[in-house]
């Protein structure tokens, strides 16, 4: 029967041929080169849910009593986006799953695409002829972060009502731009009109979707056309590439991961609770709430929020840069800037401009595993201190002493972090030459005799 | 700064205008461990003579021997009346160890009769009773919106307790209805105080129904992992979820780089 | 007799050579399953393949399991662990097929070669060599050039302007307030608010009458303190009779609503009365007009001057001090 497919397929399309050669593409084994898989299929879990949810949410605005099953919230006027999130998570039967598994996945998608990024850059994936694809990755991390703020923000609930009137605030704060964009984005001043929420809703389940599926295709294409990277071994040279054809082993090992992702986000999407909106409340412009934070992803930023020193730029009475501008817009620019930068630094740095399809352990390069962790360390630190305030505060360290201390660190630690891990680097290396541990390296005859290794 | 007694007479005044108020409403109702207010001359002597003897050994390093205050010690305490000591005492947040201490929920320090004898013996200088709470009567929808609106921005949409600047408002989790209805009244330490105008006495009601159901939240998603939101959600993200797949990943791939 | 051994030592050695040849691992030659294999481990594992049904059986328990707990309306919990253990058993089973059941191979391919510019004559300057031709025979390169550019841009232009269809110009909404001499401030029933419900720390949130609470300038906090530990500047000394005080409950940091109000009864007293916004802590001292003593807001919360009309209630006794929430680039304070 496998035999009448086959022709049959070759017989309408001539693909036969195309398929074998697919069947037998060979990738290389590595287990860290999974995670780019593990953030592919909570995607593809995050449609399928997603579509679920789309089919009973309501993107209005419009006021309602609510009449339904939570005691707390009957007779309270909520709008209908806040209604039909109760009505999913009460009434629709495995309505509350679906929730809760989609907003996991959320999560979950994008540490997979964070831990994917950090494989990438620690072992040198980024290097020509990956770096475009390294472009178009970072560039689908920024869409993911802003798809699941759009996500958790059409819930109307009090936490994401209060991150909406902050995104407003950055907005804003654009130099020049800002209140033109802002307003423009939110047809009015905030909260805005019924079209705000129109509008995230259509962003969220059509527009962004659509952006990422696009991008995770020209992503996979730009790596099968090169073939995967490999870490340096016995056979494996800058012109092969060593490892599982995609048929058999290789495509049951991805289904088996594609099918740990879904198996394991829907055991947490019904045993774990997760953004339970009956609890906050509807948002209203005047309510607030102790303790609210937004989803992970975005913790960096509101830690930045906190971090900055409370001034406007202005020019006498005329406002030139408002505050939230700093750590909500300039920071995370920052950031993305110089991780888009850094392959043309690296080559500059270095003066290699070849291609590579081996990759460099993250010992090979100090210098980048060093600018690496430091970056790492001064994003981590802001995070922490978006976060942390209740669990110092417990221990009885001040709020006011806390932003200090973590002003102190954002400053200091990059710089120690990354002499230490340059130095830890370095002597691993040297270590592993002295035993003769490392992989053959290039070495130079003194003029006296002897030899000296001449590496990077 | 040695404006405490003046403040403290100024908030006495204030308290007493508040108890004028409160000896209005119904009388206190003998729930355990409220003071029984008049229930025999002889008894209620014998309780505040009690209270007074405690007040001696235990009080007045700080609140003075007859109850007026030291400067730079403790406020007076006259006026204050039994709502305010049998919230302090009951709560734990009384005796502080040092002067200017943060007042902290903690274990009783004082027996049951002890504290009965204390609250009698304040509240014969006067001051406002211990409330009347009942939360059966109130409405869970007025004291979900009331408890937002007035109580949400220190201590949490869920009660958990939160922080600002020089404070952490504490979780009400441990909280019982009177607590809540003498805390509401008073304004203790860095609290505002909501008095019967502000919040009438179903609102009060109808907080103390909402703190007593949210100590047992709705948790029909399953774990509520704290109840306080993407934090620690985040956490069951990266160190269950991402944990178990990075797992998954090192069960299906190789390890030994370039091995195999 | 040596001539016969020499024939017959190279006889042997041709047909050695020949065998190694035919026994051997082809590399590049043939078109078979041989090419590029590397190592083959095909031995059949029973103990394997019995795990394999055994997941799948137990996948197929619990996905019916799954739908009989649907059928039953069961809670989330029991229908998350149904599907989810479904999957993890069917991914187990997937995984140990891969890994232990089906054909283990270990094979090397060989890369694309993408030339690099250093290399020579390469493809890409071919491919350059190719565009290029299709421009043969044009004379006015620079001319078609700049009126190509400009009326790509004019286009660009064309299309992005749609897009202001999205929402109002800045204009003076921004700086819209309800507020001015006269307007009642109501609570959240829509009751009017008298002076004498407030006594020394209490707080309120209030509104404009007949204005949408949702409006973010309407929404305003009141606080009372004692009068004499007011400082407020000369110019608002009227703005809090009895020292009841109001402010925009908006903050001037982010946009959240100031829904935190410390009251100090005794020491430490310091910040002394504030408002504290919950999302960054940007704390506004009350006692001096709303200035900021800690956090990021870079505006002080602005003020509205109060009044107690005839009836006793709480009027507004002009318009608030300054715009209302977060600042926006090029924005003016009055």
């Amino acid at each position: 029967m496998i035999r009448r497919v086959s022709e049959a397929v070759e017989e309408r399309t001539g693909g036969a041929a195309f398929l074998r050669k697919t069947l037998r593409y060979v990738f290389p084994d590595h287990w860290s080169f999974l995670l780019g898989e593990i953030a592919l299929y909570s995607f593809v879990v995050l449609v399928a849910t997603g579509i679920f949810l789309a089919l009973f949410f309501s993107p209005s605005t419009a006021d309602t009593t609510y009449q339904g099953s939570y005691g707390p919230l009957v007779g309270q006027e909520v709008t209908k986006a806040y209604e039909s999130g109760l009505s999913l998570s009460f009434d629709v039967p495995a309505g509350l799953l679906m929730r809760q598994t989609h907003h996991w996945a959320a999560l979950v998608f994008v540490a997979a695409i964070t831990m994917h990024l950090m494989r990438i850059f620690f072992t040198g994936a980024f290097r020509k002829p990956r770096d475009v694809n390294y472009y178009i990755g970072l560039t689908m991390l920024m869409v993911a972060v802003f798809e699941g703020y759009l996500g958790y923000s059409l819930l109307d609930d009090l936490l994401s009502g209060m991150g909406l009137a902050i995104g407003y605030a950055v907005a804003l704060s654009l130099p020049v731009l800002g209140a033109d964009f802002a307003t423009l984005a939110w047809d009015g001043q905030f909260p805005g009109t019924s079209e705000f929420f129109s509008r995230m809703f259509i962003a969220h389940v059509l527009i962004l979707p659509i952006l990422l599926a696009a991008l995770i295709t020209i992503h996979l294409v730009f790596i099968a056309r090169p073939h995967h990277t490999q870490f340096a071994g016995p056979g494996r040279t800058e012109r092969n590439v060593v490892g599982i054809p995609m048929w058999p082993g290789y495509a049951l090992r991805s289904i088996g991961l594609m099918l740990a992702v879904a198996g394991i986000l829907f055991i947490m999407g019904g045993l774990i609770q997760i953004n339970p909106i009956w609890l906050w409340g509807p948002y209203h412009t005047y309510q607030a709430t102790n303790g609210a934070q937004p989803d992970w992803y975005l913790g960096w930023l509101i830690g930045a929020l906190r971090l900055v020193p409370g001034f406007d730029v202005k020019i006498g009475s005329y406002t030139l840069v408002p505050n939230p501008f700093w750590g909500g817009a300039l920071f995370p620019l920052a950031v993305f800037g110089f991780l888009f930068a850094w392959p043309s630094i690296e080559r500059r740095i270095t003066g290699d401009r070849s291609q590579h399809n081996v990759l460099d352990r993250p010992r090979d390069a100090p210098v980048r595993t060093a600018v690496g962790a430091a970056l790492f360390s001064f994003v981590a630190t802001v995070f922490f201190a978006g976060s942390a305030d209740r669990a110092f505060v417990q221990i009885g360290i001040k709020y006011e002493v806390q932003i200090w201390i973590y002003r102190a660190l954002t400053v200091l630690l990059p710089f120690v972090v990354y002499a230490i891990t340059r130095r830890t680097c370095e002597e691993l290396r040297a270590r592993e030459l002295a035993l003769g541990a490392a992989p053959p390296r290039r070495v130079r005859r003194g003029p006296g005799g002897g030899f000296t290794p001449a590496g990077r | 700064m040695t404006e405490g007694p003046e403040r403290m007479l100024a908030v006495a005044a204030a308290a007493l205008a508040l108890g004028a108020g409160v000896l209005w409403l119904a009388p206190a109702v003998a729930q355990p461990g409220e003071s029984r207010a008049s229930s025999g001359e002889k008894q209620n002597v014998a309780l505040v003579d009690r209270g007074h003897r405690l007040f001696q050994e235990e009080c007045s390093s700080c609140h003075g021997f007859d109850a007026r205050g030291v400067p730079d010690q403790g406020p007076s305490l006259r006026g204050t009346g039994a709502a305010a000591t049998d919230f302090y005492l009951r709560t734990g947040r009384m005796p502080l160890s040092y002067p200017g201490q943060v007042p902290t929920r903690a274990r009783p320090r004082y027996s049951e009769r002890q504290i009965q004898a204390l609250v009698a013996y304040v509240a014969s200088f006067g001051g406002p009773r211990i409330p009347a709470v009942h939360p059966e009567r109130g409405s869970s929808t007025e004291g979900q919106q009331l408890f937002t609106s007035h109580c949400a921005g220190c201590h949490s949409i869920t009660a958990e307790g939160g922080v600002a600047t020089g404070v952490a408002a504490p979780t009400l989790k441990d909280s019982t209805s009177t607590q809540v209805a003498e805390a509401l009244r008073m304004g203790p330490y860095l609290m505002p105080r909501f008095n019967r105008e502000l919040i009438d006495r179903h609102g009060v009601d109808s907080i103390a129904r909402y703190v007593a159901d949210i100590q047992q939240p709705d948790d029909a998603g399953g774990w509520g992992i704290g109840h306080i939101g993407p934090v620690p959600e985040g956490m069951v993200a990266w160190f269950l979820a991402a944990a178990a797949l990075l797992l998954t990943a090192r069960l299906i791939g190789e390890s030994r780089r370039g091995g195999g | 007799m040596d001539a016969v051994k020499a024939i017959a030592r190279r006889l042997c050695r041709y047909l050695v050579a020949a065998a190694t040849l035919l026994f051997s691992r082809r590399r590049r030659s043939g078109d078979g399953e041989e090419e590029g294999l590397r190592e083959r481990r095909t031995s059949p594992s029973r103990p394997a393949e019995l795990a394999v049904v055994t997941l799948l059986l137990l996948a197929a328990l619990a996905a019916a399991g799954f739908v009989a707990a649907y059928i039953a309306k069961a809670d989330t919990q029991v229908l998350g662990l149904g599907i989810g253990l479904a999957l993890i058993c069917l991914a187990a089973a997937a995984i140990v097929t891969g890994k232990a059941v089906v054909l283990q191979e270990e094979r090397e391919e060989q890369r694309p070669e993408f030339a690099h510019p250093d290399a020579g004559h390469t493809e890409g300057a071919e491919l350059a060599v190719t565009f290029r031709a299709g421009g043969e025979g044009i004379s006015r390169r620079r001319l078609l050039g700049a009126a190509a550019g400009v009326a790509g841009t004019a286009l660009g232009a064309a299309v992005i302007v749609p897009l202001a269809s999205l929402g109002p110009a800045v204009d003076d909404r921004l700086r819209a307030s309800p507020w001015e001499r006269g307007i009642r401030l109501v609570d959240e029933n829509g009751l009017a608010v008298p002076a004498a419900d407030l006594s020394a720390g209490s707080f309120l949130t209030a509104f404009a009458e007949g204005v949408d609470h949702e409006e973010l300038a309407a929404s305003v906090v009141v606080v009372r303190v004692d009068p004499r530990d007011l400082e407020l500047p000369p110019e608002r000394a009227s703005w809090a009779p009895s020292g009841i005080l109001a402010f925009s409950k908006v903050c001037t940091h982010a946009g959240c609503a100031v829904n935190l109000f410390r009251k100090p009864l005794y020491p430490p007293q310091q910040p002394g009365p504030a408002l504290v916004c919950p999302c960054h802590y940007s704390t506004f001292d009350v006692l001096r007009a709303g200035e900021v003593v800690f956090g990021p807001a870079g505006r002080p919360l602005p003020q509205l001057p109060l009044s107690i009309d005839a009836d006793g209630n709480l009027v507004a006794a002009g318009p608030l001090s300054g715009n209302v929430g977060p600042a926006w680039s090029g924005v003016r304070e009055s």
